[in-house]
């Protein structure tokens, strides 16, 4: 089942003359547990995707269906209930609030959605405690590293019952090791039923994704085919010719 | 012939020997023996597990490179019997000399290798009537598909041998600076192409020369 659907949509910046067309007929379809990545250029609208496919922008044409609900029909308050309800975000810059501790900042979306404050303090906690945080719960932003930060930022994001994960180069500035991690955090979320989109320019990073899409001056111009299994690499019935 | 199969013939007899060059089995037998006497059979059991099974390896392979090894002097046999199977071999003072040597000698990566992919490249920006950028995507596409079977590999920690890990993160890599290179070479041809529609890819004699272009 789709959790997210992508309907020709299209969007344009500007008019006339000066028109920009930053996706055009894009569809995209990513399933329950599917990890979907896009790549691309700069400037070929892989963020402009993530935005509207997180209704934090409307596209000029076409429609956005998350969890089967369509966003061109939907009133703003909906959209809004919908973007905090079932959609998390994990930014480059992971953009958590400095004033608010680590498990603050995971049980703020809850807590705005109507949850006490206590159901969404021990939901926070949860996150946390799978991402392997539980000892920095109460620590803010700035003590914390780098890699701790972005895991705080993925626990935000997959926390209650977010069915949709959109991150927009989740690795930010992170070395190769701590990038990984972030992928198999992304990856573990998909492994409980979340969604995932990560827009990334790093091959490394979209190769742990079921399905990677090359967008190119905002249309899909190819995608990956399923791979066949990894064992094919180490087919021990053809030995590597080497020196002797 | 044309252009294509002429270069296509050079790089495919060039690279079948650089790859011999790229991992000896000499010395990783070597390394092997360091620890202490040992069969054939269990060098390359040992040798498969180090390089974790990324590389696997016939049993002929393993004697053909033991007789060489002692031709050499760099091992001897224990017990000089006729069956390889029952040939138990040690590293010599020699033999441990010449691994010394090797682990600290860098291989030698100052000449850029014939790359196919690069020519692939290269003869599609002067072929009228081909999209270039078409034939970017194509290899761009195949990588990271291969890079998704890599990945595959690693993906539960749980099991992941440490020789392994780095066997298959070096191949990471190495297909990670392919996609990087067909990026750049994407990106460039683009704006080469919207700077001057008519004027020719620029040349660099140096370079094209060094890679026998």
């Amino acid at each position: 089942m789709s959790v997210l659907e992508l309907l020709k949509v299209g969007k344009s910046y500007g008019e006339g003359a000066s028109e920009v067309h930053a996706l055009s007929d894009v569809d995209l379809s990513v399933d329950r547990g599917a990890l979907v990545a896009v790549m691309g250029p700069s400037g070929s609208g892989k963020s402009t995707l993530l935005t509207i496919a997180g209704s934090l922008e409307e596209p000029t044409s076409g429609d956005v269906v998350v969890g089967g609900n369509s966003l061109l029909t939907m009133s703003r308050d909906d959209r809004a209930r919908l973007r905090r309800r079932s959609i998390g975000y994990v930014f480059q810059d992971f953009n958590l609030l400095a004033g608010l501790t680590a498990v603050e900042n995971v049980s703020l979306p809850l807590e705005l959605d109507g949850i006490s404050q206590k159901a969404a303090h021990g939901a926070g906690m949860t996150a946390l405690e799978e991402l392997g945080l539980l000892d920095r719960a109460n620590r803010y932003p700035d003590e914390l590293s780098g890699g701790e930060r972005q895991r705080v930022a993925i626990a935000r994001a997959v926390v209650g019952e977010h069915q949709l994960l959109l991150a927009d180069e989740p690795s930010g500035a992170l070395d190769s090791v701590n990038g990984e991690g972030v992928m198999r955090m992304i990856l573990a979320a998909c492994h409980r039923g979340v969604a995932a989109v990560v827009v990334t320019h790093d091959a490394q990073l979209a190769s742990w994704a079921d399905r990677v899409v090359f967008l190119r001056d905002g249309r899909v111009a190819d995608q990956t085919m399923a791979p066949p299994s990894p064992e094919s690499l180490l087919d021990p019935a053809a030995p590597t010719d080497l020196e002797h | 012939m044309t252009i294509c199969e002429s270069l296509y013939t050079q790089y495919d007899t060039r690279y079948v020997i650089d790859e011999r060059t790229i991992m000896s089995v000499r010395h990783a037998l070597l390394a092997l023996l360091d620890e202490g006497p040992k069969y054939g059979l269990q060098l390359r059991e040992e040798f498969e597990s180090s390089t974790g099974e990324v590389w696997p390896l016939n049993v002929g392979q393993v004697y053909t490179t033991l007789s060489r090894l002692e031709r050499d002097g760099l091992v001897e046999c224990e017990n000089a019997v006729d069956d390889d199977r029952q040939r138990d071999y040690r590293i010599t003072d020699q033999g441990r000399i010449e691994l010394s040597d090797w682990l600290r000698t860098p291989p030698d990566f100052s000449l850029p290798p014939r790359d196919e992919l690069v020519i692939k490249v290269l003869v599609a920006t002067r072929m009228s009537g081909v999209n270039v950028h078409e034939i970017i995507q194509v290899h761009r596409r195949a990588m990271v598909e291969l890079m998704q079977q890599w990945t595959r590999l690693k993906e539960d920690e749980s099991e992941l041998d440490l020789g392994f890990a780095l066997a298959v993160d070096a191949e990471l890599f190495r297909l990670d600076s392919v996609v990087r290179w067909l990026d750049v070479a994407d990106g460039r041809l683009k704006r080469a192409s919207l700077e001057s529609k008519d004027k020719s890819i620029p040349t660099m004699p140096k370079y094209r020369r060094r890679v026998g272009l």
